[in-house]
C-alpha cells in the first residue's frame, strides 16, 4: 500500500527525518508513535504531500506520489489541529469540501451521529475545541477512501465521541482499508492498532504488533514498554 | 469598505473640481500611492489569515498552484472591481460619456487594476517567504514604502550626483524598475501633460513618442504582474506547511 524509501527531510539545522524506509501493507490499522518531535507528523504529512521531502521516495500502490496531487482524492485526513476558516459555517464547510471532491459522502451520517446537527449553522469561530475536532472527524470520514490518516484523533473528543470515533475506526478496518494513527494515548493505541511502528529521532526502531514489542522488552503493558526503548536507546 | 471609499472620493473629487480632466490628475497622484499600499496590506493579511483553510485545501486533491493562485486572483480581482466600480458610478453620474476624458479616465482605472495586481502579487510573495507574520507584514510594508517614497528620493540623488553625465537612459531604465513611477508616467503620456512631469517624462516622452511609448509600459506594467505570480507558483511549489 505505502512504499516509503531513504526518506530525508530536516527543517534548517533540525533534522527530523534521515533514512527512513517503511513499507505499510493493505488493510489494517497501524499506529505510529514515537515522543515529541520524533517527526511523526512531518511522515505523515509528507506522505500527503503538504511537506516536501529534501530526498526519497514514497509509492502509494506502486505510484510515485511527490509533485502529484490527484492521489490525495484516495486519502482521508484529520489534521493534528482542528484549524477552520472561522467566517464559515460548519455546514458551508462541509458542502465545499463535498464540492472538491466529487464522490459520495455521507456527511449527513456522520453529522447525526456525533450530535452536530445543532452546530450546523454556527460559524466555526464560535465552536470550542471538542465541537470542531468532531467536525474535522466528519470531514474525514464522509468518504470512502482505501487509505485513512489519523493525527492524533482522540484530542479534545468526549467519551461518548471517543466510543464512536472507536467503533468507526474498526468498522472502516473491517471495510478493508488501511489506517494510519498517530497517539500519545497508550491505550488508545492498545486498544485499535494491528500494528505499531515506533519513532525515534527520525529512525524507525521497532515495527511489529504490540504483543511483539511486549515480548522484545519484557514489559507487561504498552506504555512501560515504549519506556523501556527510549531509555535504552538515550543511555 | 473600499469600495465605498472610492465612490466618495470620485464624487467629491468631481463636485470639488467641476471638471473632468483635473479630477483624473488627482486622482491620479490619489490612485498611483493608494492602490499598491491597499493592495499589499490585503495581500499580506488575506494570505496569513487564511493560513488555516490553505492547509485544509491542502490536504485535497488540488494542485498546489491552483490553490494559491486561486487566492491570488481572488483578492486582486475583488480589489480591483472595489476600484473600478467604486469610482466608475460617480464618473458616469457626471457625465463622463459625453466628455473627452473618458480615455484618459479609463487607462487611470487600468493602472489602478494594474497595480493593485503587481502588489498583491509582491505581497504574496514576502507572506510566502515569511513564516513570522510580524516579520511579512514588516517587509510588506517596506516594500511598499520603498517603491512609493525612497526609490523616487534615491533617483533623484542620482540624478543630482551625476549630473555631469548623460542621463537619459538611465533614467527610463530607473523608472521601468518601478511600478508606481511607470504607471505615473503612463497616465501623464497619456494626459499628454508629460512635460509637467520634468526630466523622465520628457526623456520619456521624446525617446518613444507617446503611442509607443504607451505600449512600453504596458509591456512592462505586465511583466510586473506575471514576475510575481510566477514567484508565488515556484514559492508555493517548494513550501512545507
Amino acid at each position: 500500500m505505502i512504499e516509503i524509501k531513504d526518506l530525508h527531510k530536516s527543517f534548517g539545522k533540525v533534522k527530523v527525518l534521515s533514512n527512513l524506509d517503511l513499507s505499510i501493507r493493505k488493510g489494517g490499522i497501524f499506529a505510529v508513535l514515537g515522543p515529541n518531535g520524533s517527526g511523526k507528523t512531518t511522515l505523515i504529512k509528507s506522505i500527503l504531500g503538504m511537506v516536501v521531502p529534501d530526498k526519497g521516495s514514497i509509492r502509494i500502490d506502486g505510484q510515485e506520489v511527490l509533485n502529484k496531487f490527484e492521489y490525495r482524492n484516495e486519502i482521508d485526513y484529520l489534521p493534528q489541529i482542528a484549524r477552520f476558516p472561522g467566517n464559515l459555517s460548519v455546514k458551508e464547510l462541509i458542502k465545499m469540501i463535498n464540492e472538491l471532491r466529487s464522490k459520495p459522502s455521507k456527511s449527513d451520517e456522520l453529522v447525526k451521529a456525533f450530535g452536530l446537527v445543532k452546530a450546523l449553522d454556527q460559524k466555526l469561530g464560535h465552536l470550542s475545541g471538542g465541537t470542531k475536532q468532531k467536525v474535522n472527524l466528519v470531514l474525514t470520514f464522509m468518504f470512502d477512501s482505501p487509505l485513512v490518516i489519523l493525527d492524533e484523533p482522540t484530542t479534545g473528543l468526549d467519551p461518548i465521541s471517543l466510543i464512536y470515533l472507536k467503533d468507526l475506526i474498526r468498522q472502516e478496518k473491517n471495510n478493508g482499508k488501511t489506517i494510519l494513527i498517530t497517539s500519545h494515548i497508550m491505550s488508545f493505541v492498545e486498544e485499535v492498532s494491528d500494528e505499531i511502528v515506533f519513532l525515534l529521532d527520525g529512525k524507525i526502531y521497532f515495527k511489529g504488533s504490540v504483543a511483539n514489542l511486549k515480548k522484545e522488552t519484557g514489559q507487561k503493558d504498552l506504555e512501560h514498554a515504549i519506556a523501556t526503548i527510549i531509555v535504552d536507546e538515550h543511555i | 469598505m473600499y469600495f465605498l471609499f472610492y465612490l466618495v472620493l470620485g464624487f467629491v473629487l468631481l463636485f470639488l473640481n467641476n471638471d473632468v480632466s483635473k479630477a483624473v490628475i488627482t486622482l491620479m497622484n490619489i490612485i498611483v500611492v493608494l492602490t499598491p499600499l491597499i493592495g499589499t496590506i490585503f495581500g499580506v493579511m488575506y494570505f496569513f489569515n487564511s493560513r488555516e483553510f490553505t492547509e485544509l485545501l491542502l490536504a485535497q486533491p488540488l494542485r498546489r498552484r491552483t490553490i494559491f493562485i486561486g487566492q491570488y486572483l481572488g483578492v486582486s480581482i475583488s480589489l480591483s472591481l472595489s476600484l473600478v466600480i467604486g469610482l466608475g458610478i460617480p464618473f458616469v453620474f457626471y457625465g463622463l460619456f459625453q466628455s473627452a476624458s473618458i480615455f484618459n479616465f479609463l487607462s487611470l482605472l487600468m493602472v489602478g487594476a494594474f497595480l493593485t495586481f503587481i502588489f498583491v502579487g509582491l505581497s504574496f510573495n514576502i507572506a510566502l517567504a515569511n513564516e513570522n507574520k510580524i516579520k511579512g507584514f514588516g517587509y510588506a510594508i517596506l516594500m511598499w514604502l520603498f517603491f512609493a517614497i525612497v526609490y523616487d528620493g534615491i533617483f533623484l540623488i542620482s540624478l543630482v550626483m551625476f549630473q555631469d553625465y548623460p542621463l537619459d537612459k538611465f533614467s527610463l531604465g530607473a523608472s521601468m524598475f518601478n511600478p508606481i513611477d511607470l504607471s505615473r508616467i503612463m497616465i501623464l503620456l497619456k494626459l499628454d501633460i508629460s512635460a509637467l512631469l520634468g526630466y523622465t517624462g520628457a526623456v520619456f516622452q521624446k525617446f518613444f513618442g507617446t503611442n509607443f511609448g504607451m505600449f512600453i509600459s504596458i509591456l512592462v506594467l505586465s511583466l510586473w504582474v506575471i514576475l510575481p505570480a510566477w514567484g508565488i507558483i515556484a514559492q508555493a511549489k517548494r513550501k512545507d506547511f
